[in-house]
């Protein structure tokens, strides 16, 4: 038996804003019934302010899907688009007193219903579910989503993984992926706190962007291994460094040039490139 | 409150006969029964008058039968024996259906150098037979095979299997914990070289089981330690519960005929009454060749996990094989394994009755469930359309 929280069987058994708005601004529709659950959000907005004036549910689902759907029209009703946003799947858990660790899912469908409301208001079109790359194919969980999960909510193993995304949970043929996933993840971690621009970068912004993360990231974590290596010259997208030290001669060089390209290609530009000299 | 308790195949309550029958021996009645005085000698008297109670219920001869600590340890004790005695067979036979006792260590063997068969079930979840004939070969060490499923209650062709490998000489064994107690077996008839069977699914307490053994069959110990059992399970014996489950079988052997027409006839009354009050209910299993406590419903486009918390705010206890129940995110490998679909099965209940289940009970589960289910599909997405693409 799970330990729900009697906030959470309060909204289970008498759940608020059940049912489907007629004509409504925005639908959202996550999940399907063959993995167990499926919500339908749909949003009444006022198209002045953005503000949502009602939402209501359908979902199937077990009691933890049910109440999250239920704190989650709670908690968006009164908000502007931009407001709601904001809101975590923490944000939904922490609504109703908490979720067992299993359960989490529930709060990140609700979460995922909710951008894809959003999403539809503002028109924007659905990326094509075939382009996704899908790592668990018993649950049709993408990278994009064990990734944009993971960070969000820091899970660095793959039981969280599966408690938050189940991927992983069905077959367990692509647990290894989520391992390998989770090391890209995880093998340089971002600095601290720091946030890097989303705009276009000049030049100039660039190299000094690239050397930043070099130098204060990449660089302490391969010291503390014996590693290092140096910034020779940036070529546009092409990033040119030497390795140093224990580096030189590490069997894993190429996986750690491959972790240093794809942190850039994340934090900087996805066009770059890394080589040695 | 009392509950409204059917989920017997999960565990069952303990009798009233049996607490009082174990109760000394929990208090004043402390001895070892491997004593040599007085005080311990007499409880190994009550072990053996146990024994033959047990042995009693299924036909057997006091002699075969082994006590163990559930029925996960008789099952795996008669595997793991049948290995033992012929190392050079590699070959284990069991179903898709299995309780996880029996399949998980399956699976756990094929990944150390076992090849295993797991015979497949048809939709009313019948065993293809014809399969597990072709499947057999002298690399055959044991077939394992359970009496009845605990999920769907449906009984499997034990006799007629256990003739076909008496003829060939292959070890059977079968986990019979979910229809000891509930059908008749009577082993002098039944060629079956082992049967588990566990006290807790019979109102005894949990924590005890047992391992039928029959005579000439070569068995290697799966706990090594003192002579305890005549040397075929080590450790001190668990006095109260073996003499719990003596008396249990005792009174399941007394009442086993009533019993099972008085279950049947309330458990037919609970399913007729359901699907023809739900729409979109259907009935998984072979009504046929039931045990007659055990029936499993799978509502349509809604959650079991939810019907089961809605049944808890009413006092009513079952079971559900959705995915969300388990912990692990996949639904019931049974009804999987019998083709059910996914819409179905991720609303599936399973209610199992005893001889403590009455009518007024029975009632009260036929006046809320409809409701339940009701309420449930109209918060559903999927509640009002037909969802004709699932596999």
């Amino acid at each position: 038996m799970w330990e729900y929280s009697d906030k959470l069987k309060e909204l289970f058994l008498n759940p608020k804003n059940a049912g489907e708005i007629e004509n409504p601004d925005a639908v959202g529709e996550v999940g399907n019934i063959t993995c167990g659950d499926a919500l339908k959000l749909t949003l009444r907005i006022d198209k002045n302010t953005n503000k949502i004036l009602d939402a209501k549910f359908q979902t199937f689902g077990c009691a933890s899907a049910i109440a999250s759907s239920s704190a989650l029209t709670e908690l968006i009703i009164g908000k502007t688009i931009e407001e709601a946003e904001k809101i975590t799947n923490k944000d939904i858990a922490d609504y109703l007193g908490g979720l067992p660790k299993e359960k989490m899912h529930c709060s990140v469908m609700g979460k995922e219903a909710l951008e894809a409301a959003i999403a539809n208001y503002r028109g924007e079109k659905k990326q094509p579910y075939e382009e996704e790359k899908i790592i668990c194919h018993c649950f049709g969980v993408s990278e994009e989503k064990i990734r944009k999960v993971a960070l969000e909510n820091h899970l660095t193993t793959v039981d969280e993984i599966t408690f938050f995304t189940k991927a992983g949970g069905g077959c367990g043929a692509c647990i290894k992926d989520i391992e390998e996933l989770l090391k890209k993840i995880w093998s340089i971690k971002p600095a601290p706190q720091k946030i890097y621009p989303t705009k276009k970068l000049s030049n100039l912004q660039k190299i000094a962007m690239i050397q930043d993360i070099i130098e204060n990231d990449i660089r302490p974590k391969l010291q503390a291994d014996g590693g290092d290596l140096e910034l020779i010259d940036i070529e546009g997208n092409k990033v040119i460094v030497s390795l140093r030290a224990q580096c030189t001669s590490c069997p894993m060089s190429n996986v750690t040039l491959e972790d240093i390209e794809n942190k850039l290609k994340e934090l900087v530009s996805p066009d770059i490139i890394v080589e040695t000299t | 409150m009392k509950p409204i308790y059917l989920d017997n195949n999960a565990t069952t309550a303990i009798a009233p006969e049996v607490y009082e029958a174990m109760q000394p021996y929990l208090t004043e009645l402390y001895g070892n029964p491997s004593s040599m005085h007085t005080f311990g000698g007499q409880i190994y008297r009550k072990i053996q008058e146990a024994r033959a109670q047990v042995s009693k219920l299924i036909g057997a001869e006091p002699e075969e039968i082994i006590f163990t600590s559930c029925g996960t340890e008789s099952d795996n004790s008669a595997i793991m024996s049948a290995l033992r005695v012929f190392p050079q067979k590699k070959h284990i036979i069991t179903t898709k259906v299995e309780h996880p006792a029996v399949l998980n260590l399956c699976k756990h063997l094929s990944r150390r150098g076992y090849r295993v068969t797991f015979i497949p079930v048809d939709n009313l979840g019948k065993l293809d037979i014809d399969f597990l004939f072709k499947s057999l070969d002298e690399d055959t060490a044991i077939v394992s095979i359970m009496y009845a499923n605990n999920e769907t209650g449906v009984i499997f062709p034990i006799r007629e299997i256990g003739y076909v490998l008496k003829e060939r000489k292959i070890l059977f064994h079968t986990d019979a914990v979910q229809a000891v107690g509930k059908i008749p077996i009577n082993l002098q008839e039944l060629p079956v070289d082992m049967l588990s069977l566990s006290g807790h699914k019979l109102h005894a307490p949990k924590g005890v089981g047992a391992l039928y053994v029959r005579k000439g069959v070569r068995f290697s110990p799966f706990i090594i330690g003192g002579h305890q059992e005549n040397g075929r399970r080590g450790g001190t014996e668990n006095v109260a519960s073996i003499i719990a489950i003596g008396k249990a079988c005792e009174l399941a052997e007394k009442h086993i005929t009533y019993e099972s027409s008085y279950l049947s006839k309330l458990r037919n009354k609970l399913e007729n009454s359901l699907i023809e009050k739900c729409p979109d209910a259907r009935i998984n299993g072979d009504r046929e060749n039931r045990l007659p406590n055990t029936t499993n419903i799978s509502f349509e486009f809604v959650e079991g996990e939810a019907i089961l918390l809605n049944l808890d705010s009413y006092g009513i206890c079952a079971s559900s094989g959705s995915a969300c129940t388990s912990g692990s995110l996949e639904p019931s490998h049974v009804l999987r394994a019998m083709g059910v679909p996914f819409t179905a099965i991720h609303g599936s209940i399973r209610f199992s009755l005893s001889r403590y289940t009455t009518e007024e009970e029975i009632d009260k589960v036929i006046e809320v469930m409809p409701k339940i289910i009701k309420s449930l599909r109209e918060l559903s997405p999927y509640g009002k359309k037909k969802e004709s693409k699932c596999y």
